[in-house]
């Protein structure tokens, strides 16, 4: 299109003097979304999709591991949990054990931001190590933990021997309170660090003439922290929190690599059971109904997780 | 001895001097403004004075006592204001007021009555529901201001609480601001690098520069008389006109004071200067005259004139008028260390 153009007779428009440039794929918005959200689509679809619905199907059948032979029992499977022993005791241990281990994270999580809040020595070198254990393989971990609450050589046992604590022995793996205390103290051992990092990122978001303003107000320590640090620190430890919650619902590791649900089945959880079930146990249709009840506990805890990021994001 | 005084105080930050041997005394009852520029240590020399910030070296003493080495914050009789009033986020506007009461240990009817009392002192009963960010800019303050009133400090500390304000409003906060502290005559230090705030609500001004207080004095002394350049030149928009005399002098006068010499009662004894306009800026109120002095001894001096609307006579860009300035208006300030020379020190006289 060079050269005037005649648009109406009589009237001439000038050759164009710029050019600009066309639009490219990187413009299109549309097209592009689309492009880059695939591979995150099709990983979600495949590797939670798909099996997600699998064990719903799973669950109303009486498959076994042995075969691939698949007949609905509709809600047979459920049933059968409901006046089991085994699992009451897996699903109180569930809530127990995720719940009380995030209690102690949220109280030591607090503790350990302020202190590293406050300027000290080779502050940079205690914070970097605190990531470790969060950081470490989670089965790697679990079996130095393993030799920690050794039967026989137990350097918790051997500890409290020598400053007079223990004088008969602790068999940690073979009672079930110890059990529990070992699993929950592994759980808060994992899942302290994040709630720490996440907790002191709180902290330094509260401004800080705030914090002058509470000192200058005449508040005390106590004053400070439950008056107007925790309330500015809720929305995010909240976060942390119900992280922690999925974290330790969903684990199978720590509870498998200590005790394998044992002694005598006490400290199973739904993971463990549906593992023991399903696959050692080889009726897949009994796992996976196990494994589904974990759905209605963290179903609450992740729209709960959601409307409180939310909220956060408004500000309170 | 004043109600907060301090003795060579000082505060370094590394190599940094932010307060650099600050002697000071505020008296009781009056607002003392601490002006400067960014930078100067007003901030910090405050700070230290709250208990926010810990000497390098120095007294400090409030109400006659020694404060400095361990009394905290809290038990320093003090309230503070600050630049981005520091309300507490999740808490009601009655909450923030009723905040240091409860760290006081009063109870809940004291503490209504006291919280509602203030309310109504700032107009603010209705939105003592709300929390913070439903407030606008000048209910926070009011608010901030409340909680700082409510329990009777014995020392207000303000750290530039109007600049947050728009123009409009911060007049009036001005404004209020000076009425309730005659009112309350509590003592009250009031930190700002804003000239027009310093001469609008200090009793007196210090005016600082790189960690030291250059002149204090009453606004209109330090406006009529700096006692250097600095000052001269930081107080007053436009700045005061700095001119070389002689080689170790240089004069000094406001842009008020230098007018077109038909301005000036031919009795008037002025000295006259030919002024070459280079802009003319007009605000309405005044025209602000750029030029340069035509003078052998003293081109390209540039001066600022303020021309009062009162005076009509027409100044066109470009053109050379014929400027005065009454010789008392004039000060003297030396070449070399930029304080202020008394008249007698002159070597030669001034041209008339």
């Amino acid at each position: 299109m060079r050269g005037p153009v005649a648009v109406r007779p009589g009237l001439t428009l000038a050759p164009p003097t710029v050019r600009f440039a066309r639009r490219t794929l990187a413009d299109r918005e549309g097209v592009l979304g689309t492009l880059m959200l695939l591979p995150a689509l099709a990983y979600v679809i495949l590797l939670v999709g798909v099996p997600f619905v699998l064990a719903i199907l799973l669950s109303f059948s009486s498959a076994t591991a042995g075969s691939l032979e698949f007949s609905w029992v509709g809600l047979r499977n459920f049933q059968v949990l409901l006046g089991d022993v085994q699992f009451h005791r897996a699903v109180w241990n569930t809530l127990r054990f995720m719940l009380i281990s995030q209690l102690l994270v949220m109280v030591l999580a607090t503790a350990a931001a302020h202190v590293l809040d406050a300027a000290f020595v080779g502050k940079r070198v205690v914070r970097s190590l605190l990531l470790l254990p969060w950081a470490a393989p989670v089965a790697l971990a679990s079996m130095a933990w393993v030799w920690i609450f050794d039967s026989t050589f137990s350097v918790v046992n051997w500890t409290a021997k020598k400053i007079g604590l223990l004088h008969g022995w602790w068999y940690w793996f073979g009672d079930p309170g110890l059990a529990t205390a070992a699993i929950i103290t592994v759980h808060v051992w994992r899942t302290f660090p994040f709630a720490t990092v996440v907790v002191l990122a709180g902290m330094s978001a509260i401004p800080q003439e705030i914090r002058e303003a509470a000192l200058i107000d005449g508040a005390g320590f106590w004053r400070r922290l439950w008056g107007v640090q925790l309330p500015m620190l809720l929305p995010v430890v909240t976060v942390a929190v119900l992280f922690g919650l999925v974290f330790t619902a969903t684990d199978f590791s720590v509870v498998w690599l200590l005790t394998r649900g044992g002694p005598y089945n006490s400290t199973h959880v739904l993971s463990t059971l549906a593992f023991q079930r399903g696959i050692l146990g080889a009726s897949l249709g009994q796992g996976a109904a196990v494994a589904i009840f974990l759905l209605p506990i963290l179903l609450v805890v992740a729209v709960l997780m959601l409307r409180v990021a939310r909220r956060a994001e408004v500000g309170v | 001895m004043g109600y907060v005084e301090t003795r060579d105080l000082r505060k370094y930050f590394g190599e940094v001097r932010a307060v650099d041997g600050v002697d000071l005394s505020v008296e009781e009852g009056e607002l003392l403004v601490l002006l400067g520029p960014s930078g100067c240590g007003k901030t910090t020399l405050m700070r230290m004075i709250a208990g926010l910030e810990v000497p390098t070296s120095g007294e400090i003493y409030i109400g006659g006592e020694r404060v400095d080495e361990d009394v905290p914050p809290r038990a320093r009789g003090i309230a503070m204001v600050f630049q981005s009033y520091a309300l507490y986020p999740h808490k009601s506007a009655f909450e923030n007021i009723a905040f240091p009461l409860e760290a006081m240990r009063l109870d809940r009817e004291t503490i209504r009555d006291r919280v509602q009392r203030v309310a109504r002192m700032f107009g603010i009963e209705r939105l003592l529901d709300r929390k913070p960010r439903q407030l606008s800019g000048g209910e926070r303050q009011r608010v901030a201001l409340a909680r700082a009133v409510v329990r009777d400090p014995k020392l207000f500390l303000l750290d530039e609480p109007l600049s947050n304000l728009d123009a409009k409003l911060r007049a009036l906060a001005r404004f209020e601001l000076k009425q309730l502290q005659r009112q309350l005559g509590t003592t009250t230090i009031y930190v700002t690098h804003d000239q027009v705030e310093a001469m609008g609500l200090g009793d007196r001004i210090a005016v600082m520069d790189a960690g030291r207080i250059r002149q204090i004095g009453p606004p209109q002394a330090v406006y009529d008389d700096p006692a250097d350049t600095f000052v001269a030149t930081f107080l007053g928009s436009p700045p005061m006109n700095l001119i070389e005399h002689d080689e170790r002098t240089i004069v000094g006068f406001r842009p008020e004071a230098l007018l077109p010499r038909a301005a000036f009662d031919p009795q008037e004894e002025v000295i006259t200067y030919l002024l070459r306009v280079r802009e003319v800026e007009n605000l309405g109120a005044n025209r602000l005259v750029y030029g340069y002095l035509e003078e052998e001894r003293r081109t390209d001096q540039p001066v600022i004139a303020a021309v009062p609307a009162t005076v009509t006579l027409s100044i066109a860009e470009g053109e050379v008028y014929e400027f005065a300035v009454p010789k008392r208006a004039l000060r003297f300030f030396d070449r070399t260390t930029g304080l202020r020379l008394e008249r007698k020190d002159l070597a030669a006289p001034v041209r008339a």
